[in-house]
């Protein structure tokens, strides 16, 4: 008899316990947003902090769990320690800072291109940040919100030098390796339709495969976005050997995504990556943000963004100078550049492309701080 | 048996039979309340999100383009992408199916020959390939065989068959002039010959004289066509090779890498399964039964052809089918190595329409439709491979 009551109660126990995990993470965001939204409007006065529910399971929680791809060197990779490195995980380490203080707080989930969304709709993740492209379609029709582009990419070959090809015209009846279920995939098909040209695709699951597949001479080209290309050349048995054409085959807006519906959440993100964007605007990097707040600046905007004067923080839900958290624990957006896309790293350009500040003839460029 | 005279009392909840009743009406509300609470659950998560489960977006155009198997371009609508995903499927999985169990039924033989290097080598075979993961052994056949082939400008050229690393290229027939004739011919001798096969294998039965339909019927459907190619004043049909032209091959009939290391991959590991499923068959076989067979006078061959393979067969059948249904599933690896089958196809659109729960939906519908499909078929082969009376 005793026997028999202890496997029933372990069977009611798992039963529970399986209907407890089985539950959403999550509060249901749609209808907290549309409360505090009606309340801000009709009867709240200026200086009320909206509250985020995610932001609130997040600091539940102790850690954001963000998205990230570890197969792109530069955007996104494992480093032989076992740690997420790269552009993509450091926007994950700044969105921590400005939330806990700590760059570490963050629970990096490995994802797929293919899994990607998923994640976010399913609410397994809190923000996606891997390279992943802004289209129409996606902002609008798989429930997620795009933030601000961090990187703006465009889809280029990569060819064998070998094969002599000094233009994707000169590419016709090519096989080209590509990676399955990518913007790249698409615009593929769009490059050599526009062209009227015949090619072979051979679509693999993930990057490394579909870099593997190219190095071994399968294809006469592997495309993806210039950035990728950059990184994935450096991987092949003799980088010197392959060169990427001239040609940019569409414009691919890189940046952060998370679940559509929670408005408070979305702004915490973007701003939080503007402020990577003023930070280097102004001047203020990892290593002078404590100087420079200790120093009673003069500058209006870097007291705002340092939180001396104002309360922009906490119209985040926010401590009011999370930004000399964020800016302590990965630096401004130049110097994240500098130091995953830099001449250190995958070696990308910046200058004179659109990647540069606004200021210097680029495309980085954010909202005043006011 | 003594009857319990206590029976009428019972309190209904001691009662076996309402036990048992009650017991599988509450395992039905559960399994239904679970099922209930998972649906809503999904559909509470998808309005949160406003998205919706119709499938209308299988008419959309899919933006993306299939170069393998029958192929679609661009400008074609999602579902027209899920059938070439379908067909890609379907060719590997029936190409597997056949020369799996001519692999799986000379290997199990060859696990029981007297030969000492057949039986070892069958035996090694069978447990390499059984013991390691299939995804392993496809990544190693596409990346570490496949792939390290020569490159198109250094292909090998074995008479009339090219191989690369771009693929494998078989000359392709291209009917001339005298084709219709010639093929006039082949049906003749085929039927012909299948005439000639049944009458003389009645009058073998009848007489027990050694007629030898097989040979007979052989000759026909082999001579006449044979004659006709020889008597026509040219040959009917030519062979085209295939050329480089390019960056590509152009002509002949082409395997792609991706089609070969799959089979390659289905075939071995299957094989594997289907070998030790053969090898347990024939010895199922009562050992009085290939004695008594040979004590009759019949070749080693004919004992095996003529009475234990035919007995075996109702022990082996069951766990083929078993051994088939995994092929056809594990057909859905195709994806690692770059081959668009049905399950690649489904990831593609999934992933460019973003419309998870359709797509996943319609894709486990059309794995269950194949794999229902592959039991009726085995199971009515089961039926009448069943020896009559036993």
């Amino acid at each position: 008899m005793i026997r028999k009551a202890t496997v029933l109660a372990v069977a009611a126990l798992s039963l529970g316990l399986l209907v407890a995990a089985c539950q959403p993470a999550e509060p249901v965001i749609q209808e907290v947003r549309v409360v505090e939204t009606q309340e801000v409007q009709v009867n709240v006065p200026v200086e009320f902090v909206m509250e985020s529910a995610r932001l609130d399971a997040v600091r539940d929680r102790g850690q954001l769990v963000c998205g990230v791809n570890t197969s792109v060197p530069g955007f996104g990779f494992v480093d032989a320690n076992g740690l997420n490195v790269g552009f993509d995980p450091d926007v994950c380490r700044a969105l921590a800072a400005a939330i806990f203080g700590d760059p570490a707080a963050v629970e990096f989930r490995p994802l797929t291109a293919a899994e990607r969304f998923t994640a976010l709709q399913t609410n397994e993740i809190d923000v996606l940040s891997r390279n992943t492209t802004w289209t129409m379609s996606r902002d609008v029709e798989l429930g997620t919100d795009f933030g601000p582009t961090t990187f703006y990419d465009g889809q280029g070959m990569l060819v064998p030098k070998a094969k002599g090809f000094t233009s994707l015209d000169d590419m016709g009846g090519a096989a080209i390796c590509v990676l399955a279920g990518t913007t790249t995939e698409a615009n593929l098909a769009d490059a050599f339709n526009t062209r009227g040209l015949e090619y072979e695709a051979l679509v693999l699951d993930t990057g490394d495969a579909t870099a593997a597949a190219y190095d071994e001479g399968r294809c006469d080209g592997l495309t993806s976005d210039k950035s990728q290309l950059a990184g994935l050349r450096t991987t092949m048995t003799t980088p010197d050997d392959h060169v990427i054409l001239p040609e940019t085959m569409s414009k691919e807006p890189l940046g952060p995504v998370w679940a559509h519906g929670d408005q408070q959440w979305g702004d915490m993100v973007r701003w939080v990556v503007w402020s990577l964007i003023v930070a280097e605007e102004k001047g203020i990097t990892q290593a002078n943000v404590a100087d420079i707040a200790a120093s009673d600046p003069k500058d209006p905007e870097t007291r705002r963004l340092l939180g001396i004067e104002g309360e922009f923080g906490a119209l985040l839900g926010l401590e009011p100078d999370f930004v000399i958290d964020v800016i302590t624990a990965v630096g401004n957006y130049g110097e994240i550049y500098e130091r995953h896309l830099g001449p250190a790293g995958t070696n990308i350009p910046r200058e004179g492309t659109l990647n540069a500040l606004w200021t210097d003839g680029g495309l980085i460029y954010a909202p005043p701080w006011r | 048996m003594a009857r319990s005279p206590s029976r009428s009392f019972e309190p209904f909840w001691r009662d076996v039979r309402v036990l048992r009743v009650a017991g599988q009406i509450a395992f039905t509300l559960a399994a239904l309340a679970v099922a209930a609470w998972l649906v809503s659950n999904l559909n509470q998560a998808l309005e949160a999100r406003g998205l919706d489960l119709s499938f209308s977006f299988l008419r959309r155009t899919a933006g993306f383009a299939i170069t393998q198997g029958p192929g679609m371009v661009r400008t074609d609508p999602y579902w027209k992408a899920f059938l070439v995903g379908l067909a890609n499927s379907l060719s590997v999985i029936l190409a597997g199916l056949v020369l799996t169990t001519l692999i799986g039924l000379l290997a199990g033989i060859a696990l029981l020959s007297p030969n000492w290097l057949l039986r070892n080598a069958a035996r090694t075979y069978v447990e390499v390939i059984r013991n390691t993961p299939l995804l392993v052994q496809l990544f190693f056949i596409y990346f570490g065989v496949v792939l390290t082939m020569p490159s198109l400008q250094d292909r090998l050229e074995l008479g009339p068959v090219i191989l690369s690393q771009r693929g494998v290229w078989l000359p392709r027939p291209v009917p001339q002039d005298g084709y219709p004739i010639w093929l006039a011919s082949v049906a003749v001798g085929l039927a012909l010959g299948v005439w000639a096969y049944t009458r003389r294998e009645r009058r073998r039965r009848l007489t027990g004289e050694e007629t030898r339909p097989f040979l007979s019927a052989l000759a026909l459907i082999v001579g006449l066509p044979l004659l006709g190619w020889i008597v026509l004043p040219e040959p009917p049909l030519s062979f085209e090779t295939a050329v480089l032209d390019g960056l590509r091959m152009v002509g002949g009939l082409r395997m792609t890498p991706e089609f070969f290391a799959l089979l390659l991959g289905l075939v071995l590991y299957t094989g594997a399964f289907i070998a030790d499923i053969v090898r347990a068959g024939i010895l199922a076989v009562a050992h009085g039964q290939r004695e008594a067979a040979r004590s009759l006078g019949l070749s080693e061959g004919n004992v095996l052809r003529l009475v234990v393979l035919p007995q075996s067969m109702r022990v082996v059948i069951p766990p083929l089918t078993n051994q088939y249904l995994n092929l056809a599933k594990n057909s859905s690896l195709a994806f690692g190595i770059g081959y668009l089958d049905l399950y690649a196809v489904s990831q593609i659109i999934f992933n460019q329409s973003g419309q998870a729960v359709q797509v996943i939906a319609l894709l486990m519908a059309t794995y269950l439709a194949l794999s229902l499909l592959i039991s009726v078929v085995m199971n009515w082969f089961n039926r009448r491979m069943a020896i009559p009376g036993r």
